[in-house]
């Protein structure tokens, strides 16, 4: 048990989107839906995230945000993409200077369709990220593992 | 000596376990007063496993070693409160101890770091006179500096020492990182400063500066009940209600600016602290 | 032979040697002796005195007419007056019987002073010559006068730690104004000129109080010796020993005659480290160290108390709005020379030995970040904090030794830390009011302490731009060696302090107070602990292998918007840099309020002080 079910900590940007999907995000650490019963925290640091969230479209002008972002989150993480902006482009998908989801820029694990994702929807689509970062956290404990062999030997 | 130094050891492994449970009870309450359910009492606990488990991402090479020195010390002066040992020494090593954990800031220069490390300078510089006040008062009260014998003294501590135990009280808040003296390191709903002091601070190393935090809450309770010592029950209980009354302040106030926090325990340790003091010396006749 | 450099290295780095081993023997040979008395070789030595202080007198006379400067010419004419008077016309003079002496008190004087001293001499040769040739090439050389004047100044703090008769101690007394007034003018322009004229000016001041007590001592109470002073009542002395105070806290460098030591930082580097840590103002608190036991309990003892207090405590906050950092060195040693002479007021057998101890820890942590600071001068050309980021990287072995240095000027376990938790029981025990001065300036201590600290290790350039500045490339021998000394001094000072304390220092007050203190043996061990702990720090422990805590180095967090980990793409998508600022919260603490405040209460209770004297 590596507890990553347990406390999953997010980080959310909202790339270019209408803010829809972005007060739902919010929505869900309301008395209503308290996320923080599952001990998901909404960090707003990358260094202290496991899941990134991305709400919108990206485009040229935040692509490298959403790429800095990714990279300064330590192992293991997970992304997902939230609302059909993110997902695919949705309906900025068209616009000259938009190159559709995240998944352009970094690997996108979840995709949560919606327009907008409700809240029940995003919390679902952390809690199918949990599986995800235990699955990668057992990979990286393998690769550590052989590593160590092959440097023993 | 050996009951001294079992003290000692028992605070080492008790203290994050107790601490840890501490801040689970925090967050259930906080979240009751905010009309949610909260997360279980022992989040803290899984929290700070699954960091352990994370990959060390650094901004700097060597800003880690800055939050080890920080935990080393800060369980080291808990060490020496509960040893008994003599309270300058212990508030000396704590200051060593927040030394290295804003330097560890400096360190990962960040823009966000390097405030939250300047406003912590200010945190502690604002605090640093009421806790040395604490120390005079008891050292006049008791006749020792030794809080082996403090904890012994026959007499109920606070009605010699009410003005110290409110200012001490007063910078508690800040102590124990809480609203509205948040201002180096703010929760992680609100993020104008990101996490401050804790900002390039991931995996691991932020696991050890939470459990540091746990064994400071302990010992700073502790030092709480040192004014109730002579009434162990009256001790216990303060310690509940204050720690009480905190999550409530938490949660009541915003953040204030740090003038205000600066200026507001200066003015506490000058009239709460010092005039405490004052009365002391003047009803002992020194 | 001083005319060129080789010659004068020789000379110098031999005298250095010398005198540090000399101190050391003489350590050795009387490390047992309570006092000892020294008399002259020959009588026509003592006659000489008056002549050689007359001579001193003209000097000083001649270096005011030519730049102009009535007021200090006053002073002097006033002063030599007072002594010529006793000489010549009084009949009241009093032979003195044991003209020198000696006790542990000034061994370990003599010690620092030599040590010390002697180090900063040996540095004084590597900065000088960049000094000259790359840094002031418009300020004349006259290296061979100002090596003449530095070792003047330190052979006057030995005469001064070993005088009895108070004549000769107001000889080298003079002397080390003198030489401190030839120092600070060294570079002769303008800034200098005038600065150097203010510290004459002040320490004249300081020179006419303790003429006017030696007279007094002379006339009223039959004393010519320190030994006999120290035996008298100070009720019935107590015009001469306010005068004395004056004198030491003139010299010492205490409100309201603080200005001086601020002013004398134009000075060269190794000038300030020698005003600040091992002579001239350890002058000053020698001497009122001295008379404490005459101190207690009087009114006298009460003002020089209240004094150092306030000292400590204005200038504690006064170096938070300052930026450059000699500036900062120079209220900080005023700061602490305030507690020591807070200690002497207080005038306890505690209060004593932690002064003696802030004496010892104060002269080599002070030294050592003037000797770093004057290395970082020449090496960034600014003296300004805030260029100092990065430091760790561009001048690694300075810049740990000054951290070193500043760890040793307030953090536990180290030197001044320790004294200053004796001055914090000691206070507390002679009266508890007075910490409230003591507490609020060691909060603003930390803080300006910190702040320096941290802008030395933060990074906000690349480091490979800061180690391509190869600053440190060609540091020479004769500056790396006195640094890395005085840096292991400042270590071996407190592991060795219970040594010191139990040879040299408790058997002092033991001898003066009839009872001594020292550190528990449980605290002693915490202590070491603790050091133990730190000198793993430089010590890279995290482990080596790739594993779960070996750390990836990423990008510092800028919102997401790097450019890389130390510059940021702005709003107008260009690329700014990160750069930030300490706090210096001039609106709370400027300078010049602070100074102002202090000066005019502290002349509060100086003259209010005289009043009280007087009558009785
Ligand atoms: S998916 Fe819909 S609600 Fe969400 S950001 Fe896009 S347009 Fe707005």
């Amino acid at each position: 048990m590596a507890y990553f079910k347990k406390s999953p900590w997010i980080i959310h940007y909202d790339a270019t989107s209408c803010n829809g999907c972005d007060i739902e995000v919010l929505a869900a650490l309301t008395p209503l839906y308290d996320v923080e019963r599952f001990g998901i925290i909404n960090t707003g640091n990358p260094k202290h995230a496991d899941i990134f969230l991305v709400t919108g479209a990206v485009n040229e002008q935040n692509k490298m945000v959403v790429k800095n972002i990714y990279d300064q989150m330590p192992e293991p993480k997970a992304v997902i993409a939230v609302g059909i902006c993110a997902c695919s482009g949705g309906i900025f998908r068209e616009c000259y200077n938009v190159l559709g989801g995240p998944d352009s820029v970094i690997p996108v694990d979840i995709y949560v369709p919606g327009c907008a994702a409700r809240p029940e929807a995003i919390i679902d689509g952390v809690v199918q990220a949990l599986g995800i970062l235990e699955k990668k956290h057992l990979a990286r404990k393998e690769a550590r593992k052989q590593h160590d062999r092959i440097a023993a030997n | 000596m050996s009951v001294r130094l079992i003290s000692a050891l028992s605070f080492v492994v008790f203290a994050p376990l107790i601490g840890g449970l501490i801040s689970g009870i925090d967050r259930r309450i906080t979240a009751r007063m905010q009309g949610r359910f909260g997360p279980p009492v022992l989040q803290p606990f899984y929290d700070v496993y699954k960091l352990l488990q994370k990959e060390n991402v650094i901004a700097r090479v060597r800003q880690n070693a800055y939050i080890d020195f920080y935990l080393l010390f800060v369980i080291f002066s808990g060490m020496l409160l509960f040893a008994g040992q003599d309270l300058l020494l212990f508030i000396f090593s704590l200051t060593l101890a927040s030394v290295f954990f804003i330097l560890a800031a400096f360190k990962g220069s960040s823009p966000y770091s390097l405030v939250g490390a300047q406003r912590e300078l200010l945190l502690v510089m604002g605090y640093e006179p009421m806790v040395l006040f604490a120390a005079v008062a008891f050292y006049m009260a008791t006749g020792s500096f030794w809080v082996s014998k403090i904890i012994v003294h026959p007499v109920l501590l606070i009605k010699l020492l009410p003005g110290i135990f409110l200012g001490f009280f007063y910078i508690l808040t800040i102590k124990l990182r809480k609203s509205p003296y948040d201002l180096s390191t703010s929760h992680h709903g609100h993020q104008e400063l990101v996490k401050g002091l804790t900002t390039e601070f991931a995996g691991p190393s932020l696991a050890m500066i939470e459990v540091a935090h746990w064994y400071e809450t302990v010992f700073l309770l502790a030092f709480v009940y040192l004014f109730f010592a002579a009434t162990p029950w009256l001790g216990a209980l303060a310690v509940v209600v204050c720690y009480f009354l905190e999550i409530l302040i938490d949660n009541v106030f915003a953040r204030a600016k740090w003038e205000v926090a600066v200026k507001s325990s200066w003015l506490v340790a000058a009239v709460l602290g010092f005039g405490n003091v004052a009365v002391l010396y003047l009803l002992k006749g020194f | 032979m001083l005319k060129n450099d080789t010659g004068r290295r020789v000379l110098v780095i031999s005298s250095v040697v010398a005198i540090g081993l000399l101190s050391i023997k003489l350590l050795v040979d009387y490390y047992a002796a309570t006092v000892v008395y020294f008399h002259l070789p020959a009588k026509w030595i003592e006659s000489l005195v008056f002549p050689a202080e007359v001579a001193i007198g003209l000097l000083i006379l001649g270096m005011c007419f030519r730049y102009r400067r009535w007021f200090p010419a006053l002073l002097v004419l006033a002063q030599s007056g007072l002594i010529a008077w006793l000489e010549y016309f009084s009949t009241k003079k009093v032979i003195s019987e044991n003209p020198f002496f000696l006790d542990k008190f000034s061994l370990i004087m003599a010690l620092i002073i030599g040590v010390v001293g002697g180090l900063i001499a040996v540095y004084a040769l590597g900065y000088m010559k960049v000094f000259q040739e790359d840094y002031h090439k418009e300020v004349a050389d006259r290296r061979g006068m100002f090596f003449l004047v530095l070792f003047l100044f330190i052979g006057a703090m030995f005469g001064i730690v070993f005088a009895n008769d108070l004549i000769w101690m107001y000889f080298f007394w003079e002397i080390t104004t003198l030489a401190s007034f030839l120092l600070i003018g060294y570079k002769g322009n303008k800034e200098s000129i005038d600065n150097s004229f203010k510290a004459l000016l002040y320490n004249l001041i300081g020179g006419l109080g303790f003429a006017g007590a030696i007279v007094y001592l002379n006339v009223r109470a039959d004393c010519a010796d320190l030994s006999q002073v120290l035996d008298k009542n100070p009720v019935t002395i107590s015009l001469a020993l306010g005068l004395l105070a004056v004198a030491g806290l003139t010299k010492s460098a205490q409100l309201p005659f603080s200005r001086w030591l601020l002013g004398a930082m134009v000075a060269p580097s190794p000038v300030s480290a020698l005003l600040h840590s091992s002579t001239m103002v350890k002058a000053g608190v020698y001497l009122l160290i001295k008379l404490a036991p005459l101190f207690k309990d009087t009114t006298v003892g009460y003002v020089v108390a209240l004094v150092g207090g306030i000292t400590f405590l204005v200038s504690s906050f006064a170096a938070i709005s300052q930026s450059d950092a000699k500036k900062v060195l120079a209220h900080s040693t005023i700061a602490n020379l305030g507690l020591i002479v807070l200690c002497a007021g207080i005038g306890t057998s505690e209060a004593v030995w932690a002064a003696i101890l802030l004496v010892v820890f104060h002269a080599v942590a002070k030294c050592l970040l003037f000797l770093c600071v004057g290395s970082v001068e020449h090496a960034l050309h600014s003296r300004s904090i805030e260029s100092m980021d990065g430091l760790i990287l561009a001048m690694p072995k300075t810049a740990w030794m000054m951290l070193i240095g500043m760890a040793g000027m307030f953090l536990a376990p180290f030197g001044m830390l320790i004294s200053k938790w004796a001055v914090l029981k000691a206070v507390v025990d002679a009266n508890p009011l007075l910490t409230v001065l003591l507490i609020y300036g060691s909060a603003a201590n930390l803080f300006f302490w910190v702040k320096w600290m941290g802008k030395l290790i933060m990074l906000e350039r690349p480091s490979e731009e800061l180690t391509a500045l190869k600053l440190e490339a060609n540091i020479s021998r004769t500056i790396s060696v006195p640094l890395f000394s005085l840096g292991f001094l400042t270590v071996a000072a407190c592991l060795t302090f219970p040594i010191m304390s139990a040879v040299l220092i408790e058997p002092y007050v033991l001898n003066v107070f009839g009872a001594t203190v020292s550190m528990t043996r449980g605290n002693l061990i915490i202590m070491v602990l603790m050091l133990g702990m730190l000198l793993l720090f430089p010590f890279n422990l995290e482990p080596k292998r790739k594993g779960r805590w070996m750390p990836r180095v990423v990008d510092a967090y800028l919102a997401g918007v790097n450019y890389d980990s130390y510059s940021h793409v702005n709003s107008l998508g260009g690329i700014s840099k990160n750069a930030s600022r300490n706090y210096y919260l001039e609106k709370y603490f400027s300078e010049s309020v602070l100074l102002n405040a202090g000066i005019i209460s502290t002349v509060t209770l100086l003259v209010v002080m005289f009043l009280m004297g007087s009558k009785i």
